[in-house]
């Protein structure tokens, strides 16, 4: 057999699993030596090296190629390998199978878009086998079959190879994942490989190459809602370019597009490139894009593109399927940065539902860790709302990474989004911004015109701890400044916009806070920066901060916390002041975080911000 | 070609990690086929710009056009040149003779080193690719490096769909590859679709050889080879079975092993 040299039209990603020693990286070598993919000399190299260390020579080491590796006949890390085949390009990972290298076979199968899972007929399903089979489901890897290797050691008998097939088969059905085929080999004596096998009549399915022949390439994202998450904002040149790459659907010039959460929107302008003529109009799923907008809104990186029609979920809670892969075990309530998409933000475990044991998939309940290639189903909780999607319905959006310290620890999938307290007011204020109603001043110019953007400065704290001292004392100081600052106090609404609510209502914190949060939602439009504290909602100030957040969003909540001695701080809280204060440098405090959160222009670091310029 | 765009999407979506995420940021060029259109790609990613230095480690025994294809190209695409040189080893006489994996490590290996720390990047962009040779093959997109360089790739970081390694401990640096799964056809395939400017030394002047990969002078060699266009390359590679590196001396044996894990690129 001699490779076929056409021109390719694609690239297929396939990964090789299953346990140790099953035979992976023969498989792979013999693929190659039996399409004639390998260089010239490369088999004579490992040969002559094989001869040299007095061993006999076995197809694995022709990828094995750390010393190691070879000294120990295992495979460490994945290696990626090329091969073309019938007008498609392969690239095959081939994994890992030993348990101590999980987080290198899963590295590898991440990258996959099909696999081959390899048993061996003569040891059977083992621990290994089951654990692949588990997480190539979980990863996303839906396209995949069963090779059962080692047929030459079991005498090439049909019953040994349907007992495999049947076994596996029950396990994989637990949780619905269906292979493509079954299929019997000896990776070592080439059996079913590339050539068919004329030991095994019985078998009339296809061959390990007729398998990879017939995977498909991933199924067409482009015609889900669309999904865009930001990767970047650009401003090298007079273009400001927000860029990502599109993980479901398309966008083309025109598209009206809602940001999440920041609920922010605009209409596309343009699709930029370099070198590409004529200048595209559109883009689709999968490709890194380049887009400038009609108006010169704020988004970050990490917020959701769609289309109106189609949002994605928004909350600070969701449910997941995680595997763990950190050197110290995942624990309850301990903090983690999660990253979905290109969002990154810091949450905790609020609950571990259970362990599920990948051998048999019986589920451990009330455990408070789950240890180093462990799955557990569990519940995360973030500082601030993200947007995501369900794993089921958006593979990008819908999975996610925790970070110890510096490492990726873990991944999983989203199962349930998981209502949290702000629902309510996040929806209004959804529904809200949708339907606001614009003049033909953007929020970019009053900008422009302020020299500043829109903010609430929030100080919380107990009683007399000088909160509304110093609110005076930073609205003066703004002022004097030369910025449109505004003094908000909740005294004015109580007596006016809230004069219709019995003294029973207005000792309830939601419907105060409702009603402050769209007060000063209205005053940020203006672009004002809103100077303001919690008094008016005494000691629930956590909760009426919470909702005075939702209900601004997107202009940035400074909060201010201010305590007599050290107490716990509310979530999200930027300048603590703790102890008698001294107001004036408090005041140069909170000045310097409005600078660093960019309310307040300037150059910041090294790299000139581009986020948003005024 | 759709392929093409492929590998292109997904080293634009590293690039654009990459800049985001490194404050200090450098891309190493060597002025060969791979380091250029990675150089391309950057251009790509961030829309005809390139926002970041270019690192070239010269031992002194490049190929002189190689010299003069790297100033042009500065020049006409205003890019931030940075030259460095183990000029310690060269007074001390380095050269292959002394042994190539020492003389590469001496001149390449720690010249790299010394001008990372010089320097203080915090990640550095390469254009190796995992069809070159089998320890390339084992590579992560972001790949980190220890306090004196070294790769320990016992214990790569988990790499998981497009979540990639970007915090790291001081001291530390990563390695960023975004031409990983990209094949020397590939390359050449991309070269030609985007007419990406290269040195001709890839091609065949008349006397019937041409080089395939570049390296220093001594250490490197020409092929045989007739090919006089980038489509004749394209034709050439699709028969050959003659390993790309076949004509780099640094490969005998165990050599880019031992070298890679001393932080070799």
């Amino acid at each position: 057999m001699t490779t076929t040299h056409t021109k390719p039209s694609e690239n297929l990603n396939i990964v090789i699993v299953g346990h140790v020693d099953h035979g992976k990286s023969t498989l792979l070598g013999r693929l190659y030596a039996d399409t004639g993919s390998l260089p010239d000399g490369k088999l004579e190299k490992v040969q002559a090296i094989c001869k040299q260390q007095g061993k006999e020579f076995e197809y694995a080491f022709l990828f094995d190629a750390f010393l190691e590796e070879q000294e120990q006949g295992i495979t460490i890390d994945t290696a990626r390998t090329f091969f073309m085949w019938k007008g498609r390009q392969y690239i095959i990972i081939d994994a890992p199978g030993h348990k101590e290298f999980l987080k290198n076979m899963i590295s590898g199968a991440a990258r996959a878009e099909a696999a081959l899972l390899l048993i061996d007929a003569l040891e059977g399903v083992k621990e290994q086998s089951k654990k692949h089979g588990y997480l190539l489901s979980l990863l996303g890897v839906r396209q995949f079959a069963v090779v059962v290797n080692k047929m030459d050691l079991v005498g090439y008998r049909q019953d040994v190879f349907d007992g495999i097939e049947k076994e596996y088969r029950e396990f994989l059905g637990q949780f619905k994942a269906v292979p493509s085929q079954f299929i019997p080999v000896s990776a070592k004596l080439g059996d079913n490989i590339a050539n068919r096998s004329e030991q095994m009549p019985w078998y009339t399915g296809s061959t390990v190459l007729e398998t990879l022949g017939g995977f498909q390439k991933e199924a067409a994202r482009s015609e889900q809602p669309l999904r865009m998450p930001v990767q970047d904002v650009y401003k090298f040149d007079a273009r400001r370019i927000i860029t990502g790459r599109i993980a479901a659907g398309r966008l083309k010039v025109g598209d009206h597009l809602v940001f999440s959460p920041s609920n922010k929107r605009a209409n596309i302008r343009t699709v930029e490139a370099f070198n590409i003529e004529p200048q595209p109009t559109e883009g689709q799923a999968g490709q890194s894009i380049g887009v400038t907008l009609d108006e010169q809104i704020f988004v970050e990186r990490g917020e959701i593109a769609s289309h109106q029609d189609h949002l994605p979920a928004v909350s600070t809670a969701f449910r997941a399927n995680l595997f763990w892969l950190g050197k110290r075990p995942l624990e309850k309530e301990r903090k983690y940065l999660l990253r979905v998409a290109t969002k990154e933000v810091d949450c905790e475990v609020a609950s571990i539902h259970r362990i599920i044991d990948t051998m048999d998939l019986a589920q451990q309940q009330g455990s408070n860790t789950v240890n180093k290639n462990q799955v557990a189903e569990l519940t995360l909780r973030t500082k601030a709302p993200v947007a995501f999607d369900l794993s089921a319905s958006f593979e990008a959006t819908g999975r996610f990474v925790l970070v110890d310290e510096y490492d990726i620890a873990g991944g999983g999938i989203i199962t349930e989004l998981v209502h949290d307290d702000q629902e309510f007011l996040r929806e209004e204020a959804r529904q809200r911004d949708f339907a606001w109603v614009k003049g033909e001043v953007t929020v970019e110019d009053r900008a422009q015109q302020y020299g500043h953007r829109a903010a609430v400065v929030l100080i919380t704290g107990g009683r007399h701890t000088g909160k509304s001292f110093l609110a005076r004392k930073l609205e003066g100081r703004l002022v004097a400044d030369g910025r449109h600052a505004y003094l908000l106090d909740g005294e004015n609404l109580r007596r006016g916009l809230d004069a219709d609510l019995s003294e029973e209502e207005r000792g309830q914190t939601t419907e105060m806070a409702r009603r402050y949060g769209e007060v000063a939602r209205l005053l940020t439009d203006t672009g004002l920066i809103v100077v303001s504290t919690t008094n008016p909602f005494g000691l629930a100030y956590r909760e009426a901060s919470q909702a005075i957040r939702t209900l601004v969003n997107p202009a940035p909540v400074i909060a201010v916390h201010m305590s007599k001695t050290e107490e716990e701080l509310p979530p999200n809280t930027d300048v603590v002041l703790t102890g008698p204060t001294d107001f004036d440098a408090a005041t140069a405090r909170i000045l310097d975080e409005l600078k660093r959160r960019g309310v307040l222009a300037q150059a910041i670091g090294a790299k000139p911000v581009f986020q948003y310029s005024i | 070609m759709k392929h093409l765009r492929q590998l292109e999407d997904q080293s634009v979506y590293i690039l654009r990690e990459a800049y985001k995420h490194f404050n200090n940021l450098a891309m190493l060029w060597s002025m060969g086929k791979d380091s250029t259109v990675l150089l391309w790609l950057a251009r790509k990613a961030f829309f005809g710009h390139v926002p970041f230095p270019l690192l070239h480690v010269d031992t002194s025994y490049k190929i002189p056009a190689m010299i003069e294809y790297r100033d042009r190209l500065a020049r006409e695409w205003r890019l931030e040149l940075v030259v460095g040189q183990n000029k310690e080893a060269l007074a001390a006489g380095m050269n292959h003779t002394m042994g190539r994996v020492v003389c590469c490590t001496a001149l390449k290996t720690n010249g790299l080193k010394q001008l990372l720390e010089h320097k203080g990047y915090t990640g550095v962009i390469l254009g190796v690719r995992a069809d070159e040779e089998g320890t390339r093959a084992k590579e992560r997109y972001f790949s980190p490096r220890d306090k004196h360089g070294d790769w320990d790739f016992r214990d790569q970081p988990p790499e998981l769909w497009d979540q990639y390694k970007i915090t790291f401990p001081p001291g530390t640096h990563i390695r960023i590859h975004p031409l990983l799964d990209w094949t020397e056809i590939n390359i050449w395939e991309y070269i030609k679709l985007e007419n990406i400017p290269f040195i001709d030394l890839y091609l065949d002047k008349g006397d019937g050889t041409r080089y395939r990969s570049l390296g220093c002078a001594p250490c490197t060699t020409p092929i045989k080879s007739t090919a006089k266009t980038v489509d004749d390359i394209i034709k050439e590679l699709r028969h050959t079975t003659v390993a790309e590196r076949s004509g780099r001396a640094q490969d005998e044996g165990r050599g880019m092993e031992l070298l890679r894990k001393d932080g070799y690129m």
